[in-house]
């Protein structure tokens, strides 16, 4: 199988000192990240960006530094459920239902240990998924031209509000301001300067690390600032961990579920714009529908901390596939991964496979091997994590906003950059207010030059004929799908947020 | 009702970009579309979802209070200065002072806000600096 002779290449490639090395350093950094509340995985990839870079590492090793961040992250999410009732990040929201109750009923160990595995077991089935689907997706993709490479980028952005945002108003004028960001700059095409209004610093375009660092992080850090919530931390010193290992009954017991739910949240990651959120979300109400017989669910039911978690942590890896294979990712850690991808001259897609399989085939190797090392980091030495949570806001918010500064300033020297980054932080912080989804912007902003250059293709080929974008059976089936995704949650996304957010209220009411 | 205003916000900023799309001056060499073909289809974008908005808006969020706002212009403020001031004061000085701030508005003491500069600014100096070696902004100290 040609498909096991890549793998075998790719764990030559990432079994190198120094690649096991960044991804245990990535493994750990992303699990205090995903622990602490207020850095989820997509400030946690980003703040680190700029280390990536300054420490000179190749393209192999940045993304095997990030995606284990990124996988790490979605480990630690569950620990401060577990254990505060506070989820570390979204995805681990759906942990808090059972792993909380678990915890006060004084078996917090248990319940830390077996999220453990049944993230390991979600990642581990991903990772194959994404292994065995990436592949299939790239030959489709091979078949696209411009029209359907702009076709596609529409698709993506249509999709994108679907789940993650009750307005699809507010989704679809996120991802124009992305876009409209995009276009600031000299146009590729002509040289001529669009929208820079005689700033030289803006010939070149707005970096988009500038803008994800402020949006993200920095917003996050002015949300703490309004709320001033210090006291976060109080309750963890309340409670004991308790016997670190679940008994083999209770693994046994919910061994089923991690399947199930497995399968069930890398296809909610493949799925653009649903993301690990909604992978939790459903694998716990699938579950709880299908094995809560005794309404034990919510009141501390090993399976409904295993459901979420294994859910999770597979649609973190079912996002991979299309960020990989079609470049176009689905959710906000995909797109900073994106980033990373194209700062380093790097275009993912289908060429992508064939033309730098070994940046492929040893980040799979790799997302293996760290999510062995996961395991090992999560289950026995979970008693570290969380000592981390106690470290509380009023000192973590000025670590996160200084280290952003430094990043941002390590990577271009300027002033200038700084200032824009400042920009994006308030205006996230407005946009977070007003309910408007930060990652279609990130989205626009990354893929807009991508998808005009498409656009501009497509109809220079065809002679300035615009039915161009819709003559072919694939653009058609592209933009019937991208319809479709964008009205179906119109009518029933309303009906699956407002119970989200539902369950949501119930887990944090104490 | 901060949804209207939102909309009304966007459908400004959709004519504003719509208007210097437009002004973009031809280049010799141009394509069939051109470099503001693609910025007009987002300016109508952006204006059908910023009407949309303002038609049916959504709830009003919770707004902080006037002082609380005053808190977050005031942490603008300080970032600000500190982009401004970075070349000048060199990082290690600029990061303790702008993280001490940023401390203690989030609610530590004096000793503690203080601590916590000098501790993030040092210790992001030895690990991104020392370690990492990335450069960082010179003061007249040579740190």
């Amino acid at each position: 199988m040609e498909t096991f002779a890549n793998l075998a290449d790719g764990f030559a490639i990432a079994l190198t000192w120094n690649n096991l090395w960044l991804a245990l350093l990535g493994c750990f950094l992303g699990t205090i990240m995903g622990a602490l509340p207020g850095l989820g995985p997509s400030n946690g990839v980003a703040i680190l960006i700029p280390l990536a870079f300054t420490m000179g590492l190749g393209a192999t090793p940045s993304l095997i530094l990030l995606t284990s961040v990124y996988y790490g992250a979605m480990y630690g999410g569950r620990i401060s459920s577990i254990l505060l009732n506070i989820p570390g990040d979204e995805p681990a929201m759906m942990t808090c239902l059972d792993g909380h109750p678990m915890a006060k009923n004084g078996l917090a160990g248990a319940a830390l240990s077996l999220s453990g595995i049944a993230s390991f077991v979600g990642a581990f089935i991903a990772t194959w998924g994404l292994i065995l689907l990436a592949p299939q997706l790239v030959k489709i993709a091979l078949l696209f031209g411009p029209a359907e490479y702009f076709a596609l980028f529409a698709l993506a952005f249509m999709t994108l509000g679907g789940v993650s945002s009750t307005n699809q108003a507010k989704s679809a004028f996120a991802a124009a301001l992305g876009l409209g960001l995009a276009t600031i700059g000299v146009d590729t095409q002509t040289g001529v300067p669009r929208f820079t209004f005689g700033e030289v610093h803006l010939y070149d375009g707005l970096d988009f690390l500038v803008a994800i660092v402020g949006l993200f992080a920095l917003s996050e850090v002015f949300i703490f600032l309004e709320e001033r919530h210090g006291s976060a931390n109080a309750d963890a010193k309340k409670l004991t961990i308790g016997k670190l290992y679940p008994p083999l009954s209770m693994i046994k017991q919910t061994i089923p579920t991690m399947l199930r739910t497995s399968v069930l949240g890398f296809i909610a990651g493949v799925l653009p714009g649903a993301g690990a959120s909604l992978g939790s979300f459903i694998s716990y109400s699938f579950e709880k529908r299908l094995v809560d017989k005794d309404n034990t669910f919510g009141t501390g039911d090993p399976r409904g901390v295993a459901a979420p978690e294994a859910g999770n942590n597979a649609a973190a890896g079912g996002a991979l596939v299309p960020m990989l294979a079609l470049g176009v990712p689905g959710s906000g850690t995909t797109a900073v991964l994106l980033a990373v991808l194209l700062s380093l001259n790097i275009t993912p897609g289908p060429l992508l496979f064939s033309e730098n399989p070994d940046v492929v085939w040893g980040l799979i190797a790799a997302l293996f091997i760290a999510n062995f090392m996961l395991l090992a980091l999560n289950i026995p030495m979970v008693g570290l994590f969380t000592r981390v949570l106690l470290v509380p806001p009023r000192i973590l918010m000025p670590i996160v906003a200084m280290v952003s500064f430094v990043g941002i300033y390590g990577i271009s020297g300027s002033t200038f950059d700084l200032l824009v980054m400042i920009a994006f932080g308030v205006m996230g912080w407005v946009l977070r207010k007003l309910d408007v989804p930060l990652v279609p912007i990130i989205l626009g902003t990354l893929l807009g030059n991508a998808m005009e250059n498409n656009l501009r293709r497509a109809i220079t080929i065809d002679n300035g004929n615009w039915w161009t974008l819709i003559d072919s059976p694939l653009t058609i089936i592209l933009w019937s799908i991208a319809i479709v995704g964008f009205i179906l949650p119109l009518v029933i996304g309303r009906r699956v947020k407002s119970r989200m957010r539902r369950d949501e209220e119930g887990a944090l009411q104490d | 009702m901060s949804d209207r205003i939102f909309g009304v916000v966007g459908l400004l900023l959709a004519i504003g970009f719509a208007l210097a799309a437009l002004n973009i001056e031809e280049s010799f060499l141009s394509d069939a579309v051109g470099p503001s073909g693609f910025p007009l289809i987002v300016a109508a974008v952006l204006a059908l979802s910023s009407i949309v908005i303002v038609v049916k808006p959504d709830r009003a969020p919770h707004w902080p209070s006037l002082g609380r706002l005053a808190e977050l212009l005031a942490a603008v403020v300080v970032m600000v200065l500190y982009a401004e001031l970075l070349p000048t004061l060199g990082f290690v000085i600029a990061t303790a002072f702008a993280a001490a701030y940023l401390s203690w508005r989030l609610g530590s003491g004096i000793l503690a806000s203080i601590l916590t500069g000098i501790g993030s600014s040092v210790g992001i100096y030895v690990i991104f600096h020392l370690i990492f070696g990335l450069s960082l902004a010179r003061g007249p100290l040579g740190f």
